[in-house]
């Protein structure tokens, strides 16, 4: 039996307790590097650019003077690049992952695809624009259009999705698929009716999340051909007379916000600098808003299912 | 097969419900359960009893053959269902056909995270099942068979997981009787439950077999004295005795029983 007294027994927590205060300090650090540096850019974007920003500055299209241009073009350019990518992305993704979770026979041949699909991931955003130039631009025409950007993008934010779609999967407690199988439902029943809307949380979180990085990418939707100067706007999707909807826009010529910012910085003038200061604040709004709504849609859908 | 020499209820015929016959299965390379041979009684209750890992749990997910939702299992030899002697384990036969006429109920209560209705409609909507009328009826019908219908008739609408432990277990066996199987499967019911919970599904198991076949696996041998008709102890995958329950308690044949029975080991 080890004896010590009280007193070697104190000096001894005292002297581990040292490394509880030596990591606390290292991680306060560790956090304030990554915090500050963000603050510093985002506080010094915000000084230059809210000045500009007023209603003009969003109804404006792009204009060699300054103090007219605006974001117009880009931020329609942005949403409708993004409706693309997600009616792109979601169903492809949620069905590609559902069907290696709960359908795909587990062989090699699964293994092989599951650790692909996981790579992808971190493929470089720059490839799969070249992939797409080649792609939906030349092989099948798209041109350098909405609809080849938007594809481009849901390709480049399918593995995010494919990847969150699967762990939400995983999640699910094996008891709760068993007890559906048990009952006599299908595979598929037992899909439409529990592990989708169980797992709709994690799937509606890593849509936003992927949607949220798709919204900030540059180099893919250069790559493609989106204009860095562009005063029209695509045709509206909805009009008046039947058949209300109109497709056109989809093949129309756009830039998006990360390519407008690209293009008033390197402009020599100061004026435009802080023009693409004004729209990165917007881009970093609406970036911010989507990861807001993720952590809502996961609160809120979460309320009712605990394991 | 053991031959049954009293039974407790020796004044009815004894119907047999279902038949293990030359039952193996094989967990990859694993031989998990070897030359199973077991008769389950009409309306009987039938424990299974043995230490951890003997294949009790094994042996009863061959009866809805759930072992076919994971790969790398095989079965070998029959299990014939009565009374149209079909074999559960054949190939050809449809694992969602076999779960349709025998259901289970887990050993943690597993309720979908839906409302109670739901949770005891969904065997019934699986099924094709889709007037409300009927629906309500048959829900009704459920709960009153696992004693919850007083406790829950006024919060039908509310989450399942607002029960508490027992009522939820209670509420996952209303969701298998709701399809009235042939057979009810128990997988350690109350294992996750208090000792008042226990008691209410052991009374409600007691109450069940006037309507339903029932394959219990216990880890508790005074709950396979209390409720079960028959007992069948397992040791590494073998069946090393099946009896009634009476004669398994008081004086098993075996050696191995006696000695699991006493507490001499497991």
């Amino acid at each position: 039996m080890l004896k010590q007294d009280i007193g070697e027994i104190r000096a001894l927590i005292l002297k581990h307790k040292r490394w509880d205060f030596m990591f606390a300090i290292c991680g306060v650090v560790a956090l304030m590097i990554g915090v500050l540096t963000f603050a510093a850019l985002f506080v010094g974007m915000a000084i230059d650019g809210l000045p500009r920003l007023s209603w003009d500055f969003f109804t404006n299209f792009p204009s060699r003077r300054s103090e007219h241009a605006g974001i117009l073009s880009a931020w329609v350019g942005t949403t409708l690049v993004m409706l693309v990518t997600a009616v792109a992305a979601i169903p492809v993704g949620v069905g590609a992952a559902v069907y290696l979770e709960e359908y795909a026979p587990k062989n090699i041949l699964t293994d092989i695809i599951e650790i692909n699909v996981t790579n992808l991931a971190g493929v470089p955003s720059i490839v799969y624009g070249l992939l797409a130039l080649g792609l939906f631009v030349y092989t099948f025409g798209f041109g350098q259009s909405i609809l080849s950007a938007g594809l481009t993008l849901g390709l480049l934010i399918l593995p995010v999705v494919i990847v969150a779609t699967r762990e939400s999967i995983r999640s699910i407690p094996s008891v709760i698929r068993e007890g559906a199988y048990a009952l006599g439902a299908t595979k598929w029943q037992t899909t439409a009716d529990h592990i989708l809307p169980y797992s709709a949380p994690g799937i509606m979180t890593g849509i936003i999340i992927g949607m949220a990085r798709a919204i900030g990418e540059t180099a893919p939707v250069i790559t493609i051909g989106a204009l860095t100067f562009i005063a029209f706007l695509p045709p509206a999707p909805i009009q008046r007379t039947f058949p209300f909807f109109n497709f056109d826009w989809l093949t129309s010529s756009f830039t998006v916000m990360p390519i407008q910012m690209f293009n008033w910085t390197s402009r020599p003038e100061a004026a435009f600098h802080e023009n693409a200061a004004a729209a990165g604040l917007v881009l970093v709004f609406m970036t911010l808003s989507m990861n807001a709504m993720a952590i809502y849609v996961r609160y809120r859908l979460r309320k009712n299912i605990k394991w | 097969m053991s031959k049954i020499t009293d039974g407790p209820t020796s004044t009815t015929e004894l119907k047999v419900k279902a038949e293990a016959r030359k039952l193996n299965f094989y967990y990859g390379a694993f031989h998990a359960l070897k030359s199973i041979d077991m008769p389950i009684y009409e309306r009987k209750v039938t424990a299974l009893i043995g230490p951890s890992g003997c294949g009790k749990s094994t042996y009863l997910r061959c009866f809805n053959r759930m072992h076919d939702l994971y790969p790398g299992n095989r079965y070998d030899g029959e299990i014939r269902l009565q009374p149209d002697n079909t074999n559960l384990l054949n190939p050809q036969v449809d694992p969602i056909e076999v779960r349709m006429r025998i259901s289970m109920v887990f050993q943690k209560p597993n309720p979908f995270p839906k409302t109670i209705y739901e949770n005891v409609a969904y065997g019934l909507r699986v099924r094709g099942v889709r007037g409300v009328k009927i629906l309500d009826e048959k829900i009704e019908q459920a709960l009153r068979g696992a004693a919850l219908w007083d406790e829950v008739k006024d919060r039908l609408q509310d989450l399942a997981f607002n029960l508490s432990g027992g009522q939820q277990q209670r509420l996952c066996i209303a969701r298998a009787l709701a399809t009235e199987p042939e057979i009810l499967l128990f997988d350690e019911p109350t294992s996750a439950l208090d000792p008042i919970a226990t008691a209410s599904i052991e009374e409600l198991i007691a109450d069940l077999k006037d309507k339903v076949t029932i394959l219990i696996v216990t880890h508790n041998m005074q709950q396979a004295a209390r409720v079960s008709d028959f007992t069948a102890y397992m040791y590494l995958g073998e069946m090393i005795e099946f009896d009634a329950t009476d004669t398994i308690f008081i004086k098993p044949k075996n050696k191995a029983t006696e000695d699991y029975i006493t507490g001499r080991f497991g």
